[in-house]
C-alpha cells in the first residue's frame, strides 16, 4: 500500500471511506514526513500541532456522511503563508509582518473548513510573493525536493516542494505572474491558476490585485480540480468574484484542438525541454486531439508590460504597510521617520526594488510612456488570444525555458524576472491556466521534472483538465 | 539612465530609504529593468483604438451590517504596536514650534 502522505486526495479519500485509516493516522503520517524533512528542504515556516477538534469532527463527518462526506474531510493540505487563517501568523515570508496574526479566515480557507480539510502548516513563498525561487524569501530559501541544490521555482516554492516531498497531501498557492505554475513544474507536480474572479482572494495579502489568484498545488489532475471545485465562486467579500458563465459556457469537446505558438519556442528554450514538449504533443496526438500552429506576436512583449503593471499594484498595496496599525514598527524622531524606518526595516530588497519600479512608473511624466502603454499592450495581448481561441480550445507550451536552476545562479534581478516568461501571458489575459508534469530532463546526474503550460479561454477551466488527463 | 538622484528620489516618494551602500548597484539594476521595459515604447499602439470598454457589470450587496459591533476590535487593536489600555498611539501629526 502507499504510504499514507504519499497518497493523492482521492486515494486519501477512499482509504478514510474504506476505514484503511483513520483521519488521525493519515495527519500522523503527513506531520511526521513534515517534521522529519522541513529540516532539510525549509517548505514550511511553521507546521501546526494537531487540532484535535478538527480531526475528530472529520472522522465523525466521515464516519456517519461516508460516501456523501466532501472529498476534502480529513484531508491535511499546506497552505502558503499569504492565506489568513484565524489566530495563525501570516506573514508572506516578510520581516514586516512577521508577527501579524490572522483576524479571520480568507474565503477559501472558509470554504476548506466546511469542507473538512485540514491545515498542516504555513509554507515558504518570495516575500510578499515577488520571485520566482523563493531566495527571497525573509527566513531562507525552499530546497526542491529533485535536487537540494536547486530552487524550488517561486513564489509558492514551500507549497510546491511540501506537496512533491509528500509533506503534504495537496496545497494552495498564489499566482500573480506564475507563482503557482512555475514552481509547479520545477517540483514536478500539477499547479493551477483559475481564471481572473473564479476564486476570492479575500483574505490573501494582496500583490497585484488585477492579476492575482489562488490556486490549488496537486499531485494529480483530479486533486487540482476538487480543491479547485471547493475554493472557487462568487464571494460577496471579494466584488472582483465573477458568477458561473459570465462569459458563455464552453463546450467541451473530447477531441480538443491544441493550439501552439511555435514562434514563440525558437530562441531561449533549452534543446532538450522542448523534445519533452514534442514527445508530450505526440502522446497527445495519439488521444485524439488535433495539434494547430497559432501565433501571438504580442507575447514576446508581456513580459516588459506585466514588469510595468505588476509593480505599479504593488506599489499601491503595499503601501498599507506603515508600521502604523500593525506589522513592523520602529519608531524615529518624526512621524515620517516612523513611516521610512519601519518600512525599510520591514521590506527586503526585492520587495524594495519593486516598489520604487512601481513608483517611477506611476510618476508623473512617465505614466504615459509606460503604464498606459502596457495596459494597451495588455488589451492587444487579450485580443489575440481570444482571436487564437477561434481557431484552438487550449493553447500550449512549456511551462519555463528551463529546469529548476541552482541557488544564486539569477542573482541579477532581470535574469530571474525572465522565469515567468511563459507564465505572465495568463495573468494579463485573466485567462485559466495550468502547468502538468511532462517528463524530466537531466542536469548534472540529476533528473529534474519540468511541465507543459496550459491556457483555456476564460471560466473554461474544464478544458485544461480534459487536456490534462490526456498526459496522466 | 536612472542616476543616483532619481532613485534617492523615488524612494523618498515610496517612503523608503536606500542606504548609500546599495544606492549604486540599486541604481544599475534600475538601469537594466527600465531599459528592458523600455521595449515597450517601439510599439505603435494607440490606446483608444486598442482598449475596447470593459464588460461593466454592477456589483450590488445586501446593505446591511456586515458584522456584529465590536466582533474584531479587540482582535485588531492587539496588531497595534502601541498601546495603553484603549488608547492606541502614534507619534504627535501637528508640530507646535
Amino acid at each position: 500500500m502507499t504510504k499514507l502522505n504519499e497518497m493523492t486526495i482521492v486515494e486519501a479519500a477512499r482509504a478514510l471511506r474504506a476505514r484503511e485509516c483513520s483521519v488521525r493516522e493519515l495527519w500522523d503520517a503527513c506531520a511526521a514526513a513534515a517534521h522529519e524533512k522541513n529540516p532539510e528542504l525549509h517548505a514550511y515556516l511553521e507546521i501546526f500541532e494537531a487540532d484535535d477538534a478538527a480531526i475528530e469532527s472529520a472522522q465523525k463527518r466521515i464516519d456517519t456522511e461516508g460516501e456523501s462526506a466532501q472529498l476534502l474531510c480529513g484531508i491535511p493540505l499546506a497552505i502558503k503563508d499569504n492565506i489568513l487563517i484565524e489566530g495563525k501568523i501570516a506573514s508572506a515570508a516578510s520581516k514586516m509582518l512577521e508577527n501579524y496574526r490572522a483576524t479571520y479566515d480568507a474565503t477559501v480557507i472558509k470554504k476548506l473548513k466546511e469542507a473538512g480539510a485540514l491545515f498542516l502548516g504555513r509554507t515558504n513563498m518570495d516575500e510578499f510573493a515577488m520571485g520566482s525561487s523563493t531566495e527571497h524569501s525573509a527566513f531562507g530559501p525552499t530546497k526542491n525536493p529533485h535536487d537540494i541544490s536547486r530552487v524550488p521555482g517561486g513564489s509558492s516554492g514551500g507549497s510546491a516542494a511540501a506537496v512533491a516531498a509528500h509533506l503534504c497531501i495537496a496545497a494552495l498557492g498564489s499566482d500573480t505572474g506564475g507563482s503557482v505554475r512555475q514552481p509547479a513544474a520545477h517540483c514536478g507536480i500539477v499547479g493551477l491558476k483559475p481564471t481572473y474572479g473564479a476564486v476570492s482572494r479575500y483574505g490573501l495579502i494582496a500583490m497585484g490585485s488585477s492579476l492575482d489568484q489562488i490556486g490549488p498545488l496537486a499531485k494529480s489532475i483530479t486533486d487540482a480540480r476538487i480543491i479547485h471545485d471547493a475554493i472557487s465562486g462568487k464571494d460577496a467579500l471579494d466584488s472582483t468574484t465573477i458568477p458561473n458563465g459570465l462569459y458563455g459556457v464552453h463546450k467541451i469537446s473530447k477531441h480538443l484542438r491544441i493550439g501552439v505558438p511555435y514562434h514563440l519556442l525558437g530562441e531561449g528554450v533549452d534543446k532538450d525541454v522542448l523534445a519533452a514538449f514534442d514527445t508530450v504533443l505526440d502522446k497527445l496526438t495519439q488521444a485524439g486531439h488535433e495539434i494547430i500552429e497559432i501565433k501571438l506576436p504580442m507575447s514576446t512583449t508581456a513580459l516588459a508590460a506585466y514588469y510595468v503593471i505588476m509593480p505599479a499594484e504593488v506599489s499601491t498595496n503595499l503601501a498599507r504597510l506603515d508600521g502604523m496599525r500593525y506589522g513592523h514598527a520602529a519608531r524615529g524622531e518624526t512621524l515620517l521617520d516612523d513611516y521610512i524606518n519601519s518600512r525599510t526595516e520591514g521590506f527586503g530588497e526585492e520587495t524594495r526594488r519593486r516598489i520604487l519600479l512601481g513608483t517611477f512608473v506611476l510618476s508623473s511624466g512617465y505614466i504615459d510612456a509606460y503604464y498606459y502603454k502596457a495596459d494597451t499592450a495588455r488589451a492587444v495581448l487579450r485580443r489575440e488570444y481570444e482571436k487564437a481561441f477561434e481557431s484552438c480550445d487550449v493553447i500550449a507550451f512549456p511551462t519555463t525555458p528551463s529546469p529548476a536552476f541552482k541557488f544564486g545562479d539569477k542573482n541579477d534581478p532581470l535574469s530571474m524576472y525572465l522565469e515567468d516568461i511563459f507564465t505572465v501571458t495568463a495573468n494579463l489575459t485573466g485567462m485559466p491556466a495550468i502547468s502538468v508534469p511532462m517528463g524530466t530532463v537531466e542536469r548534472e546526474g540529476k533528473q529534474l521534472p519540468v511541465g507543459i503550460h496550459i491556457t483555456a479561454p476564460h471560466q473554461a477551466e474544464n478544458s485544461l483538465f480534459t487536456a490534462g488527463s490526456a498526459l496522466q | 539612465m536612472a542616476t543616483t538622484e532619481d532613485v534617492k528620489k523615488l524612494a523618498a516618494l515610496a517612503r523608503i530609504r536606500v542606504e548609500d551602500t546599495e544606492l549604486e548597484k540599486f541604481t544599475n539594476e534600475f538601469d537594466a529593468i527600465l531599459s528592458y521595459i523600455g521595449q515597450l515604447e517601439t510599439l505603435d499602439l494607440h490606446p483608444a483604438s486598442c482598449i475596447l470598454p470593459p464588460v461593466l457589470r454592477n456589483v450590488m450587496r445586501v446593505d446591511g451590517e456586515p458584522h456584529q459591533a465590536h466582533a474584531y476590535t479587540e482582535k485588531l487593536a492587539e496588531q497595534f504596536p502601541s498601546r495603553e489600555g484603549d488608547a492606541l498611539s502614534v507619534k504627535q501629526i501637528i508640530q507646535h514650534d
